[in-house]
């Protein structure tokens, strides 16, 4: 109790000397960070999960054949969420005596519950964001639609028994799906009209849907309240199934801002650790003071644990407010550059910053703490009288433990986590070891140099271990900032391929076979290559060994409803270069024998499919039958037209058939697609230019995101490599006091330090290089699944980081000890 | 001197004290017996290296010897653990360092209240100021020692030497730090102190003349006890 009082007291007299403020800062940097990035994280990945719903124009949607009943809207509305309907139909569009097939889009008042229509005035004019509907008797339709029939704004449409006047055109909807289901040109009509428009009776094909958007946990509550109820025959989807492009997107998205957060919190542990070692060595005299004055090594103890509380509680403080401020500022620039709402941040990052605060202390400062207990009381007599150093066992496994608590906190993955937790291991070590044999290296070059440089080289020969020490923490923090810049660029490079500027814009679908020739033709005619038709022909699956594919049990209810749907099959020769062989074998381009098929990945794994099953098809009242004997990846990001289930060719022959495409049309060629739709207005083309900018937009926010974030890691690391000057100050205070008493001038005495700051610039600049390409490809590759390739330009960046780096923040650590007045440091002007 | 001076405040049984160096084992100290009196003013003088830091150590159970033992207020030092001879110094035990030693961090009057907090006083910030002013620094009490002259520090921890009332009370070269004349205002404060407080003085020093003003004198030379002269009663 005495110590906790004692503790208390001194606390305010430590603080106000300024004594602790060094850990104090190390500490309310890495909680700022932590808060500002988790706020920030939080919100952009909450923002990037919307944009991902908007894919499905709500948080939840129930999709069934027939109308969804009242109640369960009723139900969605007692969770306070708010609903929408749609209708959606084909159905054949008439302008005067033109005619063309339309997917119908009908929708009630709050359609869509995220993301937004936009729409434009003209054809190919400028679009706008409307958050409207069309009101009763108008509609907006698709561009392509319009071509199809000659119609432009203003125009009257018939569809079914109403005539309804275009107010504009259709350029973009959030759930605009990029499947084949919608094979026609969009329509979107209020739902006001629909009654009147006799399009709805028996045997329509219309699929109902109900939207659901809302409060995160309102969504799952409404979520798990309904799952069991439903009939087989409405189908949920949420934002976590919707396994489109843009939810792998967001998902990468957020993996890479929780790296991010992972890296400024290894910083602040290396800062934090550092601060701690230099906190603990200078309170090492006056614990020796107060055991000689009869102090005990558990007031000593108790003192240390309550002094680390409080330094804990008011980092976390000085953290959250900084933390919080910046967060504001910086989602106030966002705001601006992402033009959309940033959803408010949950109250977890601030408890998550709390609890890494203080898992950070125990973890990387309570070692250097625990060592000040068994300070020896001779120390008041005998200066050189040390502590023995805490245990190495001890060190390590807080520090580690504290690692995997705080990455394993914010990776949630436990590959990533073992990944750059062995990668930081290996550096660290590699560092330490090449390192020492630097630091033995630069005391043969001190000979052959003049007095400044000799001063500096000896440091760094003299200093042997702490040198070593140094080059692993410089080291360390550059690899860190190294591999950020790195795998942050890679990444995005990454991105960027998936989406770059050739990649196809428009599918062409629903092509006769008899069009083909002619449709190549047009596309020659405008000088823009002639796209590879795909054969798509339409079938169902009946029996999977002979077994119906009803009665069947699956691992996952997706794989019951993947093998009852409708399916698109296609034929080929050879694997598209899109996908990856993971079982199997692929049939030899010039196959022709008995049927053979190869499923996707995750069909296989949702319907229990493997290789030498016989899966038998109805294609127009044929039957099909083939055994697979190959399982296949599909990249998705290709953009190229990709099947669950490929026949081996030949087997599909003389089945009803039609083809699909996929192709780049440049903005100035787009009038071509008028003509197209014109000469063949059976063919649908689906442009894929706005879903492209979805995704665009989805990295643009997230590549924005770690750039904000990319700032405090960089400050992050900046703490670093300050505490580790500053730990080494004192012993140049004291150095540089004596050199210049023997008659050194400070300029002198200042090219020595900066001798000794650019070798071990240079020497963590190349180790950081080399440690950074390694995991750097690691991290690429084995993580995110992008090409890396090793860049020279690494290796000079790496090294003139290290050097300016070292001798900036060594420059500015070490100036007051170069200037301080050899005088008073001699005779030791302290107490 | 008075009746007290019969008890045995400190009592050092043939002490030794090895420590390995590269050279292998070196001797600092061996064979020192003598008993110190209640009361009684000693000064341990001897050239560099002779060991008078180290026998300070161990009689003030600040470190422990290899081979025989201290008894201090009646206590055999060497049957403590580390928190046992704390609690003993903070009880019975007082230092002046050549370096004086204060809590940077703390001003003054705190640094005096510390042994007064460890020893678990009910109103250390009263009695310590009682004793800061006994030292003249009534006016100095909330500086901190960066802002003291060398002279007013040792005035400092002259207080909180004193501040507990130990039964004894170490110097280690008081007056090593100081110029000739602020080092003789030091010791006659020291002097007046010990005298008016009936604390038994152990101090080392160099100084000869300061080594006099001491009721007795032990002389180390090369870890030995080569002489105990003046008078003990």
């Amino acid at each position: 109790m005495r110590a906790v009082v004692y503790a208390l007291r001194s606390f305010g007299r430590e603080l106000r000397s300024g004594e602790v403020l060094v850990l104090l800062a190390a500490v309310g940097l890495a909680v700022a960070a932590l808060t500002a990035v988790g706020f920030l994280t939080d919100r952009i990945g909450k923002a990037v999960a919307r944009q991902a719903n908007e894919v499905l124009a709500a948080d939840l949607r129930l999709r069934s054949q027939e109308r969804v009943p009242d109640e369960w809207s009723e139900l969605a509305a007692g969770y306070g969420l708010q609903t929408a309907e749609t209708l959606s139909f084909p159905s054949v569009v008439y302008a005067g005596d033109e005619s063309a097939l339309s997917s119908i889009k009908v929708v009630s008042s709050r359609y869509p519950l995220r993301g937004a229509v936009r729409v434009s005035d003209s054809m190919f004019g400028e679009q706008r964001t409307v958050d409207n509907i069309p009101a009763t008797g108008t509609v907006w339709a698709d561009g392509a639609l319009l071509a199809r029939v000659g119609a432009d704004v203003g125009d009257t449409l018939a569809i079914g028994d109403l005539d309804l006047t275009v107010t504009a055109v259709l350029t973009y909807r959030p759930d605009q799906s990029i499947g084949f289901a919608s094979l026609a040109p969009s329509l979107l009509m209020n739902i006001d009209d629909i009654d009147s428009s006799g399009l709805i009776g028996e045997g329509s094909r219309v699929s109902y849907a109900l939207l659901v958007a809302g409060d995160d946990s309102a969504v799952a509550g409404f979520n798990e309240a309904i799952v069991d109820e439903l009939p087989d025959s409405v189908r949920i989807r949420s934002q976590e199934e919707s396994g489109e492009r843009a939810y792998n997107a967001a998902d990468r998205a957020q993996r890479f801002l929780s790296l991010t957060a992972v890296i400024s919190l290894l910083l602040s542990a290396v800062a934090v650790a550092m601060s701690a070692r230099r906190f603990a060595h200078r309170r090492m005299d006056t614990v020796a003071l107060m055991k000689s004055l009869g102090a005990t090594q558990g007031f000593v103890i108790s003192v240390a644990l309550v002094q680390l509380v409080l330094l804990g509680v008011l980092g976390v403080l000085l953290g959250s407010v900084i933390g919080f401020a910046a967060e504001r500022l910086l989602s106030l620039i966002l705001v601006d550059l992402i033009q959309g709402d940033l959803p408010s941040p949950g109250l977890q990052p601030v408890i998550l910053a709390c609890s890494s605060a203080f898992v950070l202390l125990l973890g990387f400062a309570l070692p250097s703490l625990l060592q000040l207990r068994n300070t020896p009381p001779l120390r008041v007599l005998r200066h050189d009288a040390m502590p023995p150093a805490p245990s190495r066992l001890l060190v390590a496994g807080l520090s580690l433990a504290a690692v995997a608590a705080l990455l394993y906190r914010s990776v949630g993955d436990a590959r990533m986590l073992m990944i750059l937790i062995g990668g930081i291991i290996v550096i660290a070590v590699a560092l330490y070891l090449v390192g020492r044999g630097m630091v033995a290296l630069i005391g043969r070059f001190r000979s052959g140099v003049g007095v400044a440089w000799r001063y500096g080289l000896a440091n760094v020969a003299r200093r042997g271990r702490d040198s070593a020490v140094q080059v692993v923490a410089f080291g360390l923090g550059i690899t860190v900032l190294l591999l950020l810049t790195l795998v942050r660029t890679d990444l995005l490079e990454g991105w960027r391929q998936t989406l770059d500027e050739d990649a196809p814009n428009h599918f062409l679908i629903n092509v006769q076979p008899q069009e083909i020739d002619s449709v190549a033709a047009l596309f020659a005619e405008n000088n823009i290559e002639s796209p590879v038709f795909t054969p798509l022909v339409r079938a169902r699956m009946s029996t999977i060994n002979g077994e119906s594919v009803k009665e069947r049990d699956y691992p996952a209810e997706d794989g019951r409803w993947f093998t009852s749907r409708e399916h698109n099959l296609s034929w080929t020769a050879q694997m598209s270069s899109s996908n990856e062989l993971v079982a199997g074998e692929f049939w030899a381009p010039d196959y022709t024998g008995q049927p053979l098929v190869s499923i996707e990945e995750d069909v296989a794994l949702e319907t229990g499919l493997g290789l030498g099953d016989e899966l038998m098809f109805i294609v127009a009242g044929r039957e099909v039958a083939a055994e697979i004997t190959s399982i296949r990846k599909i990249n998705w990001d290709s953009f190229q037209p990709n099947f669950f289930v490929v026949f081996s060719p030949g087997a599909l022959d003389g089945m009803p058939t039609t083809y699909i495409s996929s192709t780049r049309i440049p903005d100035d060629k787009k009038p071509m697609l008028v003509t197209l739709a014109r000469q063949h207005p059976s063919i649908s083309v689906i442009d894929l230019g706005a879903i492209l900018e979805q995704v665009r937009g989805i990295i643009e926010k997230a590549s924005l995101a770690v750039q904000a974030v990319f700032l405090f890691t960089i400050l992050a690391g900046i703490a670093v490599l300050f505490a580790a000057v500053q730990s080494t100050i004192d012993e140049r205070r004291f150095e540089s006091a004596m050199l210049r008493a023997l008659g050194a001038r400070r300029s002198t005495v200042f090219a020595g330090v900066m001798t000794e700051f650019a070798a071990l610039g240079t020497a963590a600049g190349v180790l950081a290089s080399a440690g950074a390409s390694v995991l750097a490809y690691l991290v690429a590759t084995r993580l995110f699944e992008l090409p890396y390739t090793f860049s020279p330009t690494l290796w000079v960046a790496g090294v003139t980081a290290g050097v300016l780096v070292v001798c900036v923040s060594g420059y500015f650590a070490a100036r007051g000890a170069v200037n301080a007045r050899p005088a008073d440091v001699l005779r030791g002007s302290g107490a | 001197m008075s009746d007290q001076s019969s008890i045995k405040v400190l009592e050092a049984h043939q002490l030794g004290k090895q420590v390995s160096s590269p050279e292998g084992s070196l001797t600092i100290l061996s064979a020192v017996s003598f008993d110190i009196m209640a009361g009684e003013s000693v000064a341990v003088v001897g050239p560099s290296g002779a060991g008078k830091s180290t026998l300070l150590a161990l009689l003030a159970g600040l470190d422990l010897p290899t081979e025989g033992h201290v008894v201090l207020n009646g206590a055999n030092l060497s049957e403590l653990d580390e928190d046992g001879r704390a609690i003993l110094r903070a009880e019975s035990v007082g230092f002046v360092f050549q370096s004086f030693h204060l809590v940077p961090s703390l001003n003054a009057l705190e640094n005096v209240m510390l042994p007064l907090e460890l020893a678990g006083h009910n109103d250390a910030r009263k009695a310590a100021r009682k004793i800061i002013e006994k030292v003249g620094l009534q006016e100095r009490w909330s500086h901190y020692p960066a802002q003291l002259s060398g002279g007013e520090k040792q005035r400092v921890a002259i207080a909180r030497a004193f501040a507990t009332e130990p039964a004894v009370l170490f110097a280690d070269e008081p007056t090593g730090n100081l110029d000739s004349r602020t080092g003789e205002n030091i010791m006659q404060l020291m002097f007046d102190l010990n005298r008016s407080s009936s604390t038994t003085l152990v101090l080392v020093t160099h100084d000869n003349n300061l080594a006099a003003r001491c009721d007795r004198v032990l002389s180390l030379d090369v870890g030995k006890l080569v002489s105990d002269t003046g008078v003990a009663a």
